[in-house]
This record gives C-alpha cells, sequence and structure tokens, in this order.
C-alpha cells in the first residue's frame, strides 16, 4: 500500500496544526459560525443531531493493521468504543468532542491517516473496488491511479470551493464493483491495442435528482489522467450553478448542456494543459505503482488446495455456507478473498466496536499480509487469504461477528445513519434494516433468494444508496411522521440503473411485510435460476405493485 | 452600455490598508462599482489616480486611456472570465478578481488562467468576501494582493498565506507537481 515519505507527514503535519488553530479561534469567538463551516467540514467535521461526527478518510478503502489498532484506540479514547464504515469506504467517529478533533487528527497523521476533504464542496476520497489487485476480471490495479489522484485533489488549490462536492471512483475490473456510473466522475481502466488507459464518465450521481453518469471519453492514455481531470473539474468550477445547492452538482450542468457539449468544452480546456507538467511520466507511473505488488505469495495448486477445502466443505454445512456466500474468487492459485460482514442482526450495518477494529487487524496479520479493505456496502474485506487458512479464520471472525454468512444477501444491506444521529434525515433507518433483518432471519430463504441488494436511506440525500438497490428504501416526512417509500430495480454495477418508486409509502411497522410480499412475487414468478433484478427487469414494476398494494389498499 | 451589477452582493470596497507581496500597505488603487454612474463613464470622464475599473466599464474605454494604462486596472466579478481579458492580460497593471462571498471559489481558476495561460504578471488582488483561511491557496492561484474587508487587522492575516510548505500539485506559485519533484531515480 501507498506509504508516507517525509513531504506527505510535512503536508498532513501542517493540517493538523492548521486546523488546531482554526478550531482555537472558533472556540475563541474569532471565527464565526459561517466560517468555520467549510473549514471543519474539509476536515471531516460535521455537527449532527446529538454531538459532533468525524469522517475519517480511508483512501479507496485500503487499511494496514496498524491504522486498524489506531483507530481502534481513538474509538476508545475520544469517543464511545465503536465507529462507522461509510459506502465511501471511511470511517465515521460518532460521539468526538469538537476540542478533542485536532488531537485526534494529529493521532492519524501519526499512522498517515487523515479526515481531509472527507465533507465540503470539494473533491472528496476515491473510491475503488474491495478486490482490487486480486480479482480474476481485473484489467488493472486501479489502486495507483486512485492514490495518484488522491495526491492531487489533496489540498488542490483551485478545487477547494466547488459548487458542490464532487466524487471519483475507478474501476479497474470488468465488473463495476465501484459504482462508477453514479460518481461525479466515474473512471473505468481499459485496455486498447496494449495500451492502458480509462473511459471517462461524467455526472452520475444518487441525491435527490438521481443520474447516471454518461460517457465523454473512450480512451484516455494513461499518462493524461490528472490533466484530463483538472480540465474537467476546471469547467465545472467554472459554469456549475452557484444560486441552488440542489442544482449545483456537476450532473445538473452535464444535463443542462448535453453531455457531448460539456465533453466539447472538457476537451477545449484539455488542448491548452494536456501537454503540460500534469501529463504523468513514466517514472510517477512506475512509482506509484510500485506500492501495489504483490504481497509474497506461496506458490500453490490450485487443484489441491481446492481439492482440501472441498474436504472440510463437506464436513461442515455451516461453513460451506460462509464460503459461497462471504469470499470471492482470487488471481492467484490456492488464494481467496474474504469478506467480513458487519450486517448481524441487531447491529447497525457498518458499526464496528474498538475491539472488532482490533479483531480486524489481528486477522489481517494473521491470514492477509497486515492488510484490510472496507467496501462500500460497508464491509471488510481480508484480500489474500490462502484458502488452506480460510477455516481458522472463519472460525475466528465467528467469534468477533464477522461471520454471518449473508452477503450480497437480503440482510447485507446497506443503509446510512439516518434519524437515529443525522441530522439531514426524514426518518429513521437503522430500526427499519434491524425489523427487515429480524423478519428474514432464515438462512435457507435467503439463500433461496440468491444475490439481492436492499439499501436504506433515510432522506433524499441517498447516502444509503437506495436508487440503486434492487430493492431501495427511503425515508420520508409526511406531516412530521416517518413513513418509507419502497423502490425496485436499481443497480450500481456495469448495467447501472435507477431504482423506480413503487406506490404510496408505508409506515415503519408495514414495511418488512411489503418486502415479504415482493420477495413472494419474485420467487413465484421466477424462472429457474433468476435473479431478483433479473425478473425484475424481465416482468416490470406493475406486477409487484398489484401484489403489494392489492389488499394493503 | 454595460449593465449595473445585478443581483444583492454589494460591490467589493475600498479597504485603506492592503497585504501586497506578504506586506501590509497603503491601498493606493480606488475600485469603482459597477453601478448606473460608473457604467456611463468615458475615459475623459474617470477621476484621476490609480482605478480599478468594472470590467464593461474598461472594456468601453481601454483604446482611449493611452498615458493612463499604467493606473487603470480592471476588476472581475466572479462570473466574468479570464479570457474577457484575453491578451490584454499582458499590459495590465493590476486586475482584481471578486470574491462575492467565500464559498464562491471561480476566482481561484480566474488567477490560475490570467497567470499561467494568459500571461499576467501585474498585481493580482483578491477583492470581497475571502476569508484569511484561503488565503494560501489564493496565493498558490497566483494572488498577490489582498484587499481584505473582515474585521480582522491584515497583519493578523499574514501568517495564514503560508499554511504549508508544500504542495502536491502545480499551481501558479509551483511550476512543478510533487509527483516531478519526489527526486524519482
Amino acid at each position: 500500500m501507498y506509504r508516507y515519505d517525509d513531504r506527505d507527514h510535512a503536508i498532513i503535519g501542517e493540517r493538523v496544526a492548521q486546523f488546531r488553530d482554526q478550531t482555537e479561534r472558533y472556540l475563541a469567538g474569532e471565527l464565526s459560525e459561517e466560517e468555520f463551516l467549510p473549514l471543519r467540514l474539509q476536515n471531516g467535521l460535521y455537527i449532527q443531531r446529538l454531538a459532533p461526527m468525524l469522517r475519517v478518510a480511508i483512501p479507496y478503502g485500503l487499511l494496514n493493521s496498524n491504522q486498524l489498532r489506531r483507530l481502534a484506540r481513538i474509538s476508545r479514547d475520544y469517543d464511545k468504543g465503536y465507529a462507522h464504515f461509510t459506502t465511501r469506504q471511511n470511517l465515521q467517529f460518532n460521539w468526538p468532542q469538537l476540542e478533542d478533533v485536532p488531537d485526534i487528527l494529529a493521532e492519524l497523521a501519526e499512522v498517515e491517516m487523515h479526515a481531509v476533504q472527507t465533507s465540503g464542496n470539494c473533491i472528496r476520497n476515491t473510491t475503488s473496488d474491495p478486490y482490487a489487485g486480486v480479482a480474476r476480471d481485473e484489467i488493472a490495479d486501479p489502486r495507483p491511479y486512485c492514490e495518484l489522484i488522491r495526491q492531487w485533489s489533496t489540498f488542490h488549490p483551485e478545487f477547494a470551493f466547488l459548487p458542490r462536492k464532487f466524487k471519483i471512483a475507478v474501476n479497474g475490473a470488468t465488473a463495476d464493483r465501484a459504482a462508477i456510473r453514479v460518481h461525479d466522475i466515474g473512471i473505468q481502466i481499459v485496455e486498447r491495442n496494449g495500451e492502458t488507459g480509462f473511459a471517462v464518465y461524467v455526472g452520475g450521481g444518487q441525491g435527490r435528482t438521481p443520474v447516471i453518469a454518461e460517457p465523454i471519453r473512450d480512451f484516455l492514455p494513461e499518462e493524461d489522467l490528472l490533466s484530463y481531470l483538472e480540465a474537467i473539474v476546471r469547467v465545472y468550477n467554472q459554469l456549475g450553478r452557484r444560486d441552488n445547492k440542489y442544482k449545483a452538482r456537476i450532473k445538473i450542468l452535464v444535463k443542462a448542456l448535453g453531455a457531448e457539449e460539456f465533453a466539447a468544452r472538457v476537451e477545449r480546456e484539455w488542448e491548452h494543459i494536456r501537454d503540460g507538467v500534469d501529463k504523468l511520466t513514466p517514472e510517477a507511473l512506475s512509482w506509484a505503482k510500485s506500492f501495489f505488488t504483490a504481497p509474497d505469495y506461496k506458490q500453490l495448486n490450485d487443484a489441491e488446495s481446492d481439492a482440501a477445502l472441498e474436504t472440510e466443505v463437506v464436513a461442515d454445512r455451516a461453513f460451506a455456507r460462509w464460503l459461497e456466500r462471504n469470499t470471492f474468487p482470487h488471481r492467484v492459485p490456492g488464494y481467496r478473498a474474504v469478506k467480513l460482514s458487519t450486517k448481524p442482526t441487531g447491529v447497525p450495518p457498518g458499526d464496528v466496536t474498538d475491539r472488532q477494529l482490533e479483531a480486524i487487524a489481528e486477522l489481517a496479520d494473521e491470514f492477509s499480509f497486515g492488510e484490510a479493505r472496507i467496501t462500500h456496502d460497508q464491509n471488510a474485506v481480508l484480500a489474500d487469504v490462502e484458502q488452506a487458512n480460510l477455516k481458522a479464520l472463519w472460525l475466528a471472525a465467528r467469534k468477533h461477528g464477522f461471520a454471518t454468512p449473508n452477503i450480497g444477501t437480503l440482510t447485507d444491506m446497506i443503509c446510512c445513519p439516518g434519524g437515529d444521529y443525522c441530522s439531514l434525515a426524514n426518518a429513521k433507518s437503522i430500526p427499519v434494516a434491524e425489523a427487515i433483518q429480524r423478519r428474514f432471519d432464515d438462512m435457507d430463504y435467503l439463500y433461496d433468494l440468491g444475490d439481492l441488494n436492499l439499501n436504506i436511506s433515510g432522506c433524499m440525500n441517498a447516502c444509503g444508496h437506495h436508487h440503486v438497490g434492487h430493492i431501495g428504501i427511503l425515508g420520508v416526512d409526511k406531516k412530521g411522521e416517518e413513513f418509507y417509500q419502497i423502490q425496485l430495480g436499481g443497480s450500481s454495477s456495469e448495467s447501472a440503473s435507477l431504482a423506480k418508486v413503487l406506490g404510496p409509502s408505508f409506515s415503519r411497522a408495514e414495511v418488512p411485510e411489503v418486502i415479504g410480499r415482493i420477495l413472494d412475487l419474485y420467487v413465484e414468478q421466477r424462472r429457474p435460476d433468476e435473479l431478483f433484478l433479473d425478473t425484475y427487469h424481465r416482468i416490470g414494476l406493475q406486477p409487484f405493485k398489484e401484489k403489494v398494494y392489492a389488499k394493503a389498499s | 452600455m454595460p449593465k449595473p451589477a445585478k443581483g444583492n452582493t454589494p460591490p467589493p470596497g475600498n479597504p485603506a490598508q492592503v497585504i501586497v507581496d506578504g506586506a501590509v500597505k497603503t491601498n493606493e488603487w480606488q475600485l469603482l462599482p459597477l453601478d448606473e454612474e460608473t457604467a456611463a463613464l468615458a475615459a475623459a470622464d474617470l477621476p484621476p489616480g490609480r482605478l480599478v475599473l468594472p470590467l464593461p466599464v474598461w472594456q468601453q474605454v481601454k483604446d482611449q486611456l493611452e498615458e493612463r494604462r499604467h493606473e487603470v486596472g480592471v476588476w472581475l466579478d466572479s462570473d466574468e472570465t479570464a479570457d474577457q481579458l484575453g491578451e490584454d492580460a499582458r499590459t495590465l497593471p493590476l486586475v482584481a478578481v471578486h470574491f462575492p462571498a467565500f464559498a464562491d471559489g471561480r476566482g481561484f481558476t480566474t488567477g490560475r488562467l490570467l497567470r499561467e495561460r494568459y500571461g499576467f504578471t501585474g498585481e493580482l488582488r483578491a477583492v470581497g468576501n475571502f476569508m484569511r483561511d484561503q488565503l494560501t491557496y489564493l496565493r498558490r492561484c497566483g494572488f498577490n494582493s489582498f484587499a481584505f474587508q473582515g474585521e480582522q487587522a491584515p497583519e493578523a492575516l499574514l501568517g495564514s498565506l503560508h499554511d504549508f510548505s508544500d504542495s502536491y500539485q502545480a499551481a501558479a506559485d509551483q511550476p512543478r507537481p510533487l509527483f516531478r519533484r519526489r527526486g524519482l531515480a
């Protein structure tokens, strides 16, 4: 993984000093609430319903065990002993004291971490595929590019006060596991005539106006990555709307100009700078790539390793289930990537205790070369596990509450913190997640349903990605009461689509029953081996509508 | 005739002191707002002394300035862009860029383009409602002059001009991005 040199340490250290001074001036009354707002936001600090919330950046989700232990310690010393994994592969502390935040940032800086630009109208943490570097369908490892983007976007002097927040994702595999089509800029690594480059998508996003990003370039040569990004963001900074925050995202500009015209303006701007100093040199590219080399894998025989695993599978059905749902094929023979589920019933999705953070560190050290990744669906991945160690890892993960074999199933929900924490929320989301988990607790049923993403947001800002859930649930406010709108058919994969609203919303108590009816219809209607999303695409929204509202109305 | 400024944002003012090249100095330039009176000005009507004209007024009078060229600058509002000065940027003594609110970051792009694309070498002044904590970014985007309108004394701001000793990106203050300077073998 990327390691700081003296210059990175100096820059991040100076940021801590700068924010310490800003916090002191704010607390002394020298800086107004309005002026402090963008400063604290660009350091990840929100003032929430009950307490401040501090969002720590985990660049493209990648962490080492030392960093995990530090996060655990911070959650114990400055918070209530737990933290939350976010859909931008970041981590949130929900209860820090405002005056402690500079100290927390100093503690993070010691382990090469920060909270820079995790909020505010600036370029946010770049996200990527949690299986980067190990996936079998990978064209090229996205992480070196993510790191180059991280450095380019960190304290970019021109782009710290954009019209609105700005999110970039990079995907390096054939399957899109980085949801690039719902990002302000989505970058897909492609290969053309043996040359690595990027297809570039612009103007995707969720929030109250969900949009699927439009392609603006089929092939951008590798060395032009940063100059082209600079051109896009520069056009946006000049032309993006600033009169209405709900129309300020780049997606609105791309819609208003049309993708073609937007692309033409980017190309015109890019012509001025494409051969300038931002062109990546071969040395810079190989330098970036040198941080993401393969760990010291053993030479294993796939067939032997699979046969040994099969023996363990036959002997233990629970292990077999976990293996099927919670592990992912690896490009190196005899290895697998393992997903640790943070979604056992009764725990807010994505929440982990200090002890669990340390447990991930221990498991990473013991089984996966000391590294882990946070995923955009709020779980954790150990990417490099020898198959012979899977059983031991499973037993250890079970002890720490990470082995719920529900990855990719209905109960592996993406869920925002909702009205329990967030001052923007219209409705609570965590209790809805829990009610659904409690109702659908039969693992056989969940496996029979197969791959199914259910995403819950407590308001239209869509932090819980409800627009791209196969089933999406959106909390709405109806005359001061919490209601929930159900949507169907969303996806953030390579064939991205936005979910459609089923009909009038429901009370919280009704939600599990409504989900039950939707699933019943799917089970009735599906063809052999047809997944929920495919059935939905085949039969459409109407039959679900009829089923759900038939007796309820 | 140019149209007066729109909206409710007050025009940039004329503080008595400004920061230029890292030192507090007396403000020697008078910035004229864009209103019905200034919009009608011809070159011969301009008041004496160093002036900073609204872009539409400057465009109207620029060819008649003659020997006053060295004492007449121009200010750009946040929706006016560097290319509207274009080649003229090379000969202007001063360009001011207006920040109607500190959250309006268009001026950062304007500054960089004036310096890096249009060859502006004169005094690049930030005017309006920028804030102290933006000074490092402004300096990096090519601003060397700050007409601060806040309550703090300009001396208190000087420390914020250099919050960072190094930077990842190339910009007006740094010709090479860090990836070209890491001592790569």
